[in-house]
């Protein structure tokens, strides 16, 4: 499995960010979208889960028979999909339900899935009561219920403690070790290992494709 | 799919959800007509079921626009696209279950507030059957118009001068067919298998317009 962008072009309406985008992702390596806010990060995100339209160039996920890479990802964005009237645990079986859990492998039960993120014994709560910090763990439930091989992650840790975001990290990286393929868009370092970085510059247009530039060690 | 109904219908029928709003629009609309016709018995039976039928027409277009729009609001919407599940079914199930919290309270309702109207028993068998039949394509071609507005903060408003013109074959087909049941010249079975045609026409291609709109407004 691998995820490659081709001479991709990343616009949104009639705005054109970058041309030219190219990347190379392998399995259990993670791609890290860094850039300032208004850059285009998200919108390249939106467009790798297939929720935009690609208006030049490709990205396609190589070695998956003819799966599209939206089905075969997690798309954690900044709003967490859960219901608020509904209870944490109605809203993580409906999608587990829904995603079609069996469909890439099988995802962790609902009580392993939210004692990884700390949050065991919170259940039953309606998802509305917890705090944004805890709202945000329990959207990354989801990821770990439902098993897909692309996590494409848009500032997964913004709301979250440095503890939180320690240990979603560890689960990014299980994921990874997995043989996962993991393509974030972040502000702070998430402490991975095999990780390359896109750096979207907004002054030249220019999009540089290199090592981590969190990581001391050169793995590109 | 089966998931995704419970959930919608979970939705709408806890507090904020809107389902018992609809019923309660539909009652004061009912219940306000005899005092502005007057209390002449006869006219009132016969106005009375295209009244019921308009009432249960606006009350059904009531939280039409929520239909996509929380799901768009909380992020939800974005998986849903995602997912190899056809959004045309996806769309669908979404429909039925909202019908089934909103549109069929209302057509259980409709004989009882057939009362206000004076109605006969057999007129108010005729409602009940059509609304049966037909409010199931209001919904549907709301689906279209609730997709397309979906982008929209007041998109409400929107919705209803997209729906209504849309729905008005709906409500002649559905009017004359309870005419038909009551009065004896006019046929029942003509108009009311028109009504069917209708819906079943709408079950194809509501769905597959609010998909195709849906996905036209992912940005």
């Amino acid at each position: 499995m691998r995820l490659v962008a081709k001479d991709l072009i990343v616009a949104r309406a009639d705005r054109i960010f970058f041309r030219g985008v190219e990347f190379g992702v392998e399995e259990g390596e993670a791609l890290l979208v860094t850039g300032p806010n208004g850059v285009g990060k998200s919108t390249l995100l939106r467009m790798i889960a297939g929720l935009l339209a690609v208006p030049g160039g490709r990205i396609t996920l190589e070695g998956m028979d003819d799966r599209s890479l939206g089905e075969a990802s997690h798309y954690l964005g900044h709003r967490n999909a859960m219901k608020h009237d509904m209870s944490v645990r109605e809203n993580l079986i409906f999608w587990k339900q829904f995603m079609h859990d069996d469909r890439f492998g099988n995802g962790a039960p609902l009580f392993e899935a939210t004692e990884s993120l700390g949050l065991g014994g919170l259940e039953h709560l309606p998802f509305g009561y917890l705090s944004a910090g805890q709202q945000r763990r329990m959207a990354m439930a989801r990821l770990l219920m439902v098993h897909r091989p692309v996590w494409i992650l848009d500032e997964p840790t913004a709301a979250l403690d440095a503890a939180s975001s320690e240990m979603f990290a560890g689960l990014v990286r299980r994921h990874m070790s997995d043989g996962g393929v993991v393509v974030a868009a972040t502000h702070q370092p998430l402490g991975l290992d095999a990780a390359h970085s896109l750096a979207l510059d907004p002054n030249d247009r220019a999009v540089e494709f290199a090592a981590d530039p969190f990581a001391q060690d050169d793995v590109a | 799919m089966g998931a995704l109904f419970v959930r919608d219908l979970k939705l709408s029928l806890r507090a904020g959800g809107g389902a018992l709003l609809g019923i309660l629009f539909f009652l004061a609309v009912i219940a306000v007509i005899p005092f502005g016709v007057g209390p002449d018995l006869n006219l009132l039976a016969r106005i009375g079921p295209a009244f019921v039928w308009i009432g249960a027409l606006l009350a059904s277009l009531l939280g039409l626009d929520r239909l996509f729009q929380i799901d768009r609001e909380d992020g939800s919407l974005d998986i849903m696209l995602m997912q190899s599940t056809p959004l045309v079914l996806t769309v669908l199930v979404k429909c039925l279950a909202h019908w089934t919290a909103t549109g069929l309270p209302l057509v259980i309702a409709s004989p009882f507030l057939g009362l206000f109207m004076n109605i006969s028993g057999v007129a108010m068998a005729a409602v009940f059957v059509t609304l049966l039949v037909g409010s199931p394509a209001i919904t549907l071609i709301g689906a279209v118009g609730a997709a397309v507005a979906v982008a929209l903060p007041r998109g409400g408003l929107l919705l209803a001068v997209l729906v209504l013109p849309l729905s008005i074959p709906v409500l002649i087909f559905g009017v004359s067919a309870v005419n038909g049941a009551i009065a004896e010249p006019a046929p029942f079975l003509q108009p009311f298998l028109i009504l069917v045609a209708i819906t079943l026409f709408f079950a194809v291609l509501g769905p597959l317009a609010a998909a195709a709109a849906l996905r036209a407004s992912s940005d």
